[in-house]
């Protein structure tokens, strides 16, 4: 029987050329939210990512939220300490100046405590896009 | 400082900024990146509210 299914060929992508803002922008962007963005000369958004991540993060900081440290132990704790540190120079700054020490005793402060994981989480995302910008994935 | 935020005052920032990086990162175009911002904002709040009146009807 003849095989009326035509054989799907795969879309291949062409390899992107490696340059140095494919390294730069990511990082940058992860010390600093929304300036892999800003040094590719996309102000609005990386400003707009900016303000987003640096209010949620800031706001979880008043809200007496509390922030996970490495040796966290319990798994839980790890991954809290995974979503903290996607906010990079906020993260470092919160620990070196001993802050985000909070008890988590209320609800409100659960939530601050979440509002800094989904932070860091979401300059996760911010990196991987300002990295596409580099290689050329996205305008 | 400290800043004590409502469950809904908490719940609307947290649906405003987190759309505002999903429309930003999740979209190509400005237009795009705008509508699609709006639709996760609604999403966020709105699903936020009905599952609050959920779960005061399971609870009468």
């Amino acid at each position: 029987m003849a095989n009326s299914t035509t054989a799907k060929t795969k879309a291949v992508e062409p390899a992107q050329p490696a340059n140095m803002m494919g390294v730069i922008a990511p990082a940058i962007g992860w010390l600093i939210p929304g300036a892999g963005h800003l040094i590719q000369r996309r102000w609005i958004r990386g400003l707009l990512l900016l303000i987003s991540i640096g209010a949620l993060f800031v706001l979880g900081l008043m809200m007496q939220g509390h922030i996970y440290k490495a040796n966290g132990g319990d798994i839980l704790d790890i991954l809290g300490f995974i979503g903290d540190l996607g906010a990079g120079g906020m993260y470092i700054a919160t620990l070196a100046l001993n802050g985000g020490q909070g008890a988590i005793a209320f609800a409100i402060a659960d939530y601050g405590t979440k509002f800094m994981i989904v932070a860091g989480l979401l300059n996760f995302i911010a990196v991987a896009d300002a990295y596409h910008i580099a290689i050329g994935k996205k305008q | 400082m400290t800043v004590q935020l409502t469950h809904f005052s908490a719940a609307f920032v947290f649906a405003l900024f987190a759309s505002i990086v999903f429309g930003i990162t999740h979209r190509e175009t400005s237009r795009d990146m705008v509508r699609y911002g709006l639709y996760c904002f609604v999403m966020f709040l709105g699903g936020a509210l009905a599952a609050g009146w959920a779960m005061w009807l399971v609870r009468r």
